[in-house]
């Protein structure tokens, strides 16, 4: 049996609908995720893939514990996270980082890139030779070293997710959470990216949760996949095999779906 | 990028208000050394000098004076020292108020917002010039009730500014991130939040620093502001206003001062805050 | 193809940023009439740009310096802004991008979608809505009475969509600009609408100049293909060529960085650096040549 990181049961997570707030009081919750379980392998990337409303980066925020479940258990590593107070939680923090989809929204426009990469080492206890360290996360993902003193409006797209990679990576962390991380990318940057970040997975032995609507990338990248709908999971397993026989009717449809870049006249009417 | 360039234009306005800042501050400073005469002293020999490109101006008075032969442009120059005092410390006493209750609705949201913004609601419902000549006069007159009257009435302004822009960036990825490095929450709101919000900050501060000097000058012209004796440019219109038909100069010199001042303040403000910006620079 | 007449003919057309670089350098392409012509490349490639000068909304500080727009015979160059209004409003359409911003989210749907029959062609309200009613059965939209009332953010992303390909087809227009209609959409939905826009484009013998970055919507909608860099068409061919045998290496590049579930482990390539400055000894080239000619 496979060495896992993540053992998650039960998993339920409800936000209050602002929506159907009434005047007074408190607003009624909404059940986004219905009772998940699953396991995330030791250094292999997972991928985690659905349509808008499934779930997926609400599943994502409440494994590095942005969200606080409302029900089940979340062991990461042995402990179990799912409802352990913030304090309790610092020490783990450092194992477990995130990449955000928009690297705009993600860097901090008033800190130049080498105080952005330098702040999760100084708050973990790595502040000594933090330029040589900064440097070394920079070179890491091809940048060069001095980019520490730009800001993130004199970066590129592809340039700003390399930073925003760097940063996720810098305090070699156990679980990294990719969410949607090339959605925002033109091709061309997209296929850097991705190359990247599977070379850098195999080297340190990352163990990613890659969250992503496209299940070409996800192919391409995964060695596991869960496939979610509507707060639960569809299905899940080895990505091949999944892809190879489809069990469920929904995957089967999501695959139909993606249009390939070749010529099938029959694929619209299919 | 045009509108990048659109707000880099205004330097010309920044200096132009920087300048006439820069004189009334140092007129407050040098009071003494500038003013050609003493503020306070009467002497009715030379009541209602007219300015001195006209007849009858005397040397001495370059801005003649008023209806007790005071030197007026000695009085508008102590009348400085009031204004700069109030300016500074009562709006900086309002922003700070202000600014720090609206990041802590803002960002923390829930019951601390709820409290705040009805706070905020039922303020904002008084009329302003009401409430503050009601404050100096539950205060008793004097520099320091006029400061907390101008501090207590308009930290609101600041509240519901940086109420508003907090809750923009509580929403952006790089506070997630914070949480995720595993900052605390007020860490997360004095170094990441609070620098993104300075801007507005800033530009405000100094729309406040007018407002605060319209505001003492509208409690002096109520002569509900310090000690009538102190020259005041609320207090000088105040008494300009009685003799308008025999002296106009009494007037209008410490309105041309009071608009100018104003004005300059809040042109300095909005073009610190495109300096400010590195997104905009 | 070359025995169909012309739809839209653009010819070297040049736009450029108020600091007088070009967005568009010296851009033609033909559309067949009811052909879909698609245009791809990355962003900044000045793909949606085409369409904008097309329509006369080019960007604040963009301007058409060079070349022409012919529209089913008619140079719009040579007509008074007035009449080149009148020929675009009655015409053209554009399905836009993001069908939220697209919509005014004070207004109900009916009125908005009316709004062009009965202003700019003059339409009596009450054959308007008639029309309106008729397309939103078209659009397979089983409750046309409750989206006419409905607002904006009353519908899914999927239906405002429908709603506005129904009105840009609601007046019969000869050319329609689509301005990367499905990207903010689910596969599965976008799907739906792709097949909706071929149905209603095939029924109607509407031309379509599609604008996309994704080379499988390309592959699946169009018949005739222009793949932009920088502003310049690098190639322009039938589809089943440029998918069978792309010429250009930038083409061939791009199509090697489109991941595909059929093949993970040949898809995905970095486009080469060599391919990249080759493209940018094209367009300093392209340059020089232009300045030259225009002093």
């Amino acid at each position: 049996m496979a060495d896992r990181l993540f053992t998650v049961e039960g998993l339920k997570v409800s936000l209050p609908d602002m929506a159907r707030k009434p005047l007074l009081g408190p607003a009624p919750m909404l059940d986004i995720l219905h009772g998940l379980d699953f396991t995330l392998e030791r250094n292999c990337i997972t991928g985690i893939v659905g349509e808008s409303g499934s779930g997926k980066s609400t599943l994502g925020r409440a494994l590095v514990r942005l969200l606080e479940p409302s029900a089940g258990s979340v062991v990461f590593d042995g402990h179990d996270i799912a409802h352990l107070p913030e304090p309790a939680l610092k020490p783990l923090r450092r194992d477990l980082q995130m990449i955000f989809q928009d690297p705009m929204s993600s860097l901090n426009p008033r800190r130049t890139i080498g105080a952005i990469i330098a702040a999760p080492m100084r708050h973990h206890g790595l502040a000594d030779r933090i330029d040589e360290r900064v440097a070394a996360a920079l070179t890491r993902v091809g940048l060069p070293e001095n980019f520490a003193a730009r800001y993130r409006h004199q970066l590129s797209g592809g340039q700003r997710q390399r930073v925003g990679i760097a940063r996720a990576l810098a305090l070699e962390p156990k679980f990294v959470l990719a969410d949607e991380i090339v959605s925002g990318l033109d091709v061309s940057t997209q296929a850097q990216i991705l190359t990247l970040l599977d070379q850098l997975a195999s080297e340190m032995g990352l163990t990613i949760a890659f969250i992503s609507h496209d299940l070409s990338v996800i192919r391409r990248l995964c060695r596991n996949t869960i496939v979610m709908r509507a707060g639960r999971i569809v299905e899940a397993g080895p990505t091949d095999a999944l892809f190879a026989a489809p069990r469920e009717t929904y995957t089967r449809e999501l695959i139909a779906a993606i249009p390939l870049p070749e010529i099938d006249d029959d694929w619209l009417t299919r | 990028m045009d509108s990048a360039r659109a707000t880099r234009r205004p330097s010309a306005r920044l200096w132009l208000a920087g300048l006439w800042l820069a004189l009334v501050f140092i007129a407050a400073i040098a009071a003494p050394l500038l003013a050609p005469q003493d503020p306070l002293a009467q002497d009715l020999l030379y009541e209602r000098l007219p300015p001195f490109w006209m007849a009858g101006s005397e040397s001495g008075y370059p801005l003649g004076t008023d209806s007790l032969g005071r030197d007026l442009l000695s009085r508008l120059i102590y009348g400085a020292r009031i204004a700069v005092i109030v300016a500074l410390v009562a709006a900086f006493a309002a922003c700070l108020l202000g600014s720090a209750l609206g990041l802590i609705a803002g960002y923390f949201g829930g019951w601390a917002d709820r409290i705040i913004s009805r706070l905020v609601d039922i303020w904002m419902a008084f009329p302003p010039v009401l409430f503050a000549i009601l404050l100096v006069a539950v205060l008793g007159t004097g520099l320091h009730s006029v400061i907390i009257a101008i501090a207590v009435i308009d930290w609101t302004r600041f509240c519901r500014v940086v109420r508003a822009e907090t809750m923009v960036q509580a929403r952006m990825d790089y506070i997630e991130n914070a949480r995720i490095v595993g900052f605390g929450r007020w860490r997360i709101m004095l170094s990441e939040v609070l620098p993104n919000v300075l801007p507005p900050i800033i530009a405000l501060l100094s729309l406040e620093m007018g407002i605060a000097v319209i505001v003492e000058a509208i409690l002096s012209f109520v002569n509900l502001s310090i000690s009538t004796d102190d020259p005041t440019w609320g207090g000088i219109i105040a008494e300009g206003r009685l003799s308008i038909h025999q002296a106009w100069w009494i007037l209008v010199f410490p309105l041309i001062t009071l608009f100018l001042t104003v004005l300059s303040f809040s042109q300095f403000g909005e073009g610190l805050k495109s300096r400010f910006d590195p997104v905009l620079r | 193809m070359t025995a169909q007449p012309l739809c839209l003919s653009i010819g070297a057309l040049s736009a450029t940023l108020p600091n007088g670089d070009r967005v568009l350098r010296s851009v033609s392409l033909d559309v067949a009439a009811g052909e879909v012509h698609a245009l791809v490349g990355e962003s900044g490639a000045g793909k949606s740009m085409i369409g904008k000068a097309l329509l006369g909304v080019l960007p604040p500080g963009v301007r058409q310096v060079e070349g022409s727009i012919t529209l089913e015979g008619t140079r719009l160059e040579t007509l008074a802004p007035a009449a080149r209004r009148r020929l675009i409003g009655a015409r053209t359409a554009l399905i836009p991008q993001d069908p939220l911003t697209a919509l005014n989210p004070s207004r109900r749907i009916g009125p908005q979608m009316t709004d062009r029959l009965t202003h700019i062609l003059g339409w009596p309200a009450a054959s308007a809505r008639a029309r309106i009613r008729e397309m939103l059965a078209e659009v397979h939209i089983r409750e046309p009475d409750r989206v006419i009332a409905a607002y904006p953010h009353e519908l899914s992303g999927g239906m405002r969509q429908r709603v506005l390909i129904a009105a840009a087809f609601a007046a019969e227009p000869r050319l329609i600009v689509a301005d990367e209609p499905t990207t903010a959409l689910d596969v599965t939905v976008q799907k739906q609408i792709l097949r909706l826009i071929a149905d209603l484009q095939r029924r109607h013998g509407t031309a379509i100049l599609f604008v996309t970055h994704d080379l499988g919507v390309v592959a699946k909608i169009s018949q005739s293909v222009s793949v932009l860099y920088a502003g310049m068409v690098v190639e322009r061919a039938p589809a089943p060529e440029l998918f069978a045998t792309p010429r250009h290496a930038y083409t061939k590049a791009l199509m090697a960085a489109t991941p595909r579930y059929t093949h993970p482990a040949s898809s995905l390539q970095p486009v080469n650096s060599a391919v990249l400055a080759e493209l940018a000894l094209e367009v300093r080239a392209a340059d020089t040549e232009w300045k030259r000619a225009h002093g």
